[in-house]
């Protein structure tokens, strides 16, 4: 069973152990730190996102709302002067995932296309709401008095608390999504995502399973959003703009919608890669751009798919030639 | 025409069913019931309406008018799904099924969709073995227990065939909606699932929507004969056969003697 696991997880894996090593092999620095971080809570909320796509065949242009609300619940309460993670937490995934019940009560009625224009539609909406809330400083955003208390410590103030804190989490949610997508529920999911009508004919009303799985990717992309508050200490409208939703998808796709790990690694790449080229030129996007066609062009299964892709090839090539 | 009263509570009953697309009729006053037990075939030349009348059977599709009464209630205004819950399974016409499942799994789903509470979030469900154990006894009944941990995806044609009959019968239903098992199939394929379903109708209520007259006129008890959206005939084979409405509308006025029921018509 472990080796089996390593064989086919190697790559995850090897990324969880080099975020967890990372402070001690040379990325200890502060803005070393500060990117890992973003890195890991990106992944987070990709991975939430991947339930939806990968897991669902919900392609959802509107996620970052749910990360943004999850950020405003901690603003709210950070103006109320509640730092507690205790409440702060439970507050903020509700509020994300009361938010996804709402508009997915509506979208969850349409699928492809219009199922894309509608949820980009509540997350817009829900973007120009931010930017008019005068009093969590508007368009220009919110900065947090400091960052959430953990059981009453000043803990998440710890750059490395804070850097296993948010490693913690991801690896409960990476552990946390595969027990849901092979539960009964997730079966039901994924069977209507390749073949709705026959799930239906089954007997399936597939409404439900999927309101319910929107909503348990918007609590965890609340929890996304209240450590993404955290590592800023700062909230802005831009949060929840569309092109972070945009960027959200283009992680997930990255990574490779054939398992739920691809999230981890599409956005790890993604938050890297962007931080790698930035320095480089200023002009780094146009290295950026035509960097994510190539990949999706050949990277069949995304990144998550390239163990395996590398495995053919070396067992085409340790074959003798016409055997 | 009105359906002679059977002596039994049909399972099935179709009475007055309408439906037009633009000036086009393609139900017409459609009635007929299905007795438990056996097969009931439905046939009729291409273009006749029988897509259609699926779609309504089944649920897919609305009629604009008549009433279709399944398992003692009116199920006219249900949905696919609830219909699949009272105990109406139903296979398609192009092959249907899970690709990227296991086999065993496709047919577990069908399992899951009966026994209730899916709303399961932390048991892993292919290790349920409930679920798993149902569902290998109806691989067996169809006979592709052998190929249970292949992706369905990679079934050859007429074992997805299979495949879907199994999902069906995992549903334990009380009326197998079959929209032509045959189809694509080859011979060989042809003769097993013919095989197949004879034995599956000593315990099940088919209602069988079929091309292949010969295995139509081998298997049903029971044909109704669909013309432009209307019933012609409802009887036993061998009345069907010696009908003359029916040979009229298959093979025209003139049609020489012994033609059918051989081959395929319509196609």
């Amino acid at each position: 069973m472990i080796p089996g696991l390593i064989r086919r997880a190697w790559l995850p894996l090897l990324v969880l152990g080099l975020l967890a090593a990372a402070p001690f092999i040379g990325f200890g620095a502060g803005h070393a730190l500060t990117l890992l971080a973003r890195a890991m809570i990106m992944a987070l909320a990709a991975v939430s996102l991947w339930l939806l796509v990968g897991g669902a065949g919900l392609v959802s242009l509107g996620h970052a709302a749910m990360l943004g609300i999850g950020a405003y619940a901690v603003v709210a309460l950070d103006a109320a002067r509640i730092t507690e993670a205790a409440v702060v937490v439970p507050v903020a995934m509700l509020a994300a995932a009361g938010f996804a019940l709402l508009t997915g009560a509506v979208a969850i009625r349409t699928s492809g296309v219009h199922f894309i224009m509608i949820t980009l539609a509540f997350g817009q909406m829900a973007f120009f709401t931010a930017g008019s809330l005068t009093i969590y400083g508007g368009d220009d955003g919110y900065t947090l008095y400091g960052r959430s208390l953990v059981a009453g410590q000043r803990w998440a103030e710890d750059r490395l608390g804070f850097h296993y804190l948010c490693l913690g989490l991801l690896v409960a949610a990476l552990l946390g999504g595969r027990v849901l997508l092979a539960s009964r529920f997730g079966r039901v999911l994924r069977a209507a995502r390749e073949n709705p009508e026959r799930v239906r004919a089954l007997g399936f009303s597939l409404y439900p399973y999927r309101l319910a799985a929107y909503a348990i990717a918007g609590a965890l992309a609340g929890l996304a959003g209240v450590l993404l508050a955290n590592a800023a200490e700062f909230v802005a409208p831009s949060f929840l703009a569309w092109q972070r939703s945009g960027d959200l998808l283009f992680m997930v796709i990255l990574g490779g919608l054939g398992s739920l790990h691809g999230a981890l690694l599409g956005a790890i790449a993604f938050v890297l890669l962007e931080e790698g080229l930035s320095h480089l030129t200023e002009h780094w996007r146009l290295i950026f751009g035509p960097l994510l066609v190539l990949s999706v062009l050949h990277l069949r299964g995304g990144l998550a798919g390239v163990p395996g892709q590398m495995a053919g090839l070396l067992r085409r090539a340790g074959r003798p030639p016409h055997a | 025409m009105p359906e002679p009263i059977l002596d039994v509570e049909p399972i099935l009953e179709v009475a007055g069913l309408r439906k037009r697309f633009g000036g086009l009729a393609v139900t017409d006053d459609v009635s007929f019931a299905v007795a438990p037990g056996g097969i009931h075939a439905i046939i009729g030349p291409n273009g006749a309406g029988k897509t259609t009348l699926i779609h309504q059977l089944s649920g897919s599709l609305r009629p604009d008018a008549g009433r279709i009464r399944f398992a003692g209630r009116d199920v006219t205004s249900l949905p696919p799904q609830r219909r699949a819950r009272l105990g109406l399974a139903r296979s398609f016409q192009i092959t249907s099924v899970i690709p990227g499942f296991p086999v065993l799994e496709n047919v577990a789903l069908a399992v899951q969709g009966r026994s209730g509470g899916s709303f399961r979030f932390f048991r892993a469900a292919a290790g349920e073995a409930r679920l798993n154990a149902v569902a290998l006894a109806a691989l067996d009944q169809v006979g592709l227990a052998g190929r249970a941990a292949a992706l369905a995806g990679a079934l050859s044609h007429g074992e997805k065939r299979q495949l879907e009959l199994a999902m069906a019968l995992a549903m334990q239903p009380k009326l197998l909606l079959l929209d032509e098992p045959l189809a694509g199939a080859g011979p060989e394929e042809t003769t097993r699932l013919v095989a197949l379903l004879s034995a599956l109708k000593r315990h099940h209520t088919i209602l069988l929507v079929e091309h292949d007259m010969q295995a139509v006129f081998a298997l049903a008890d029971r044909i109704s004969v669909l013309v432009y959206g209307r019933i012609i005939a409802t009887d036993a084979p061998d009345a069907i056969r010696a009908d003359a409405a029916v040979r009229a509308a298959y093979l025209g006025e003139d049609a020489p003697e012994g033609e059918w029921p051989e081959g395929e018509w319509g196609a």
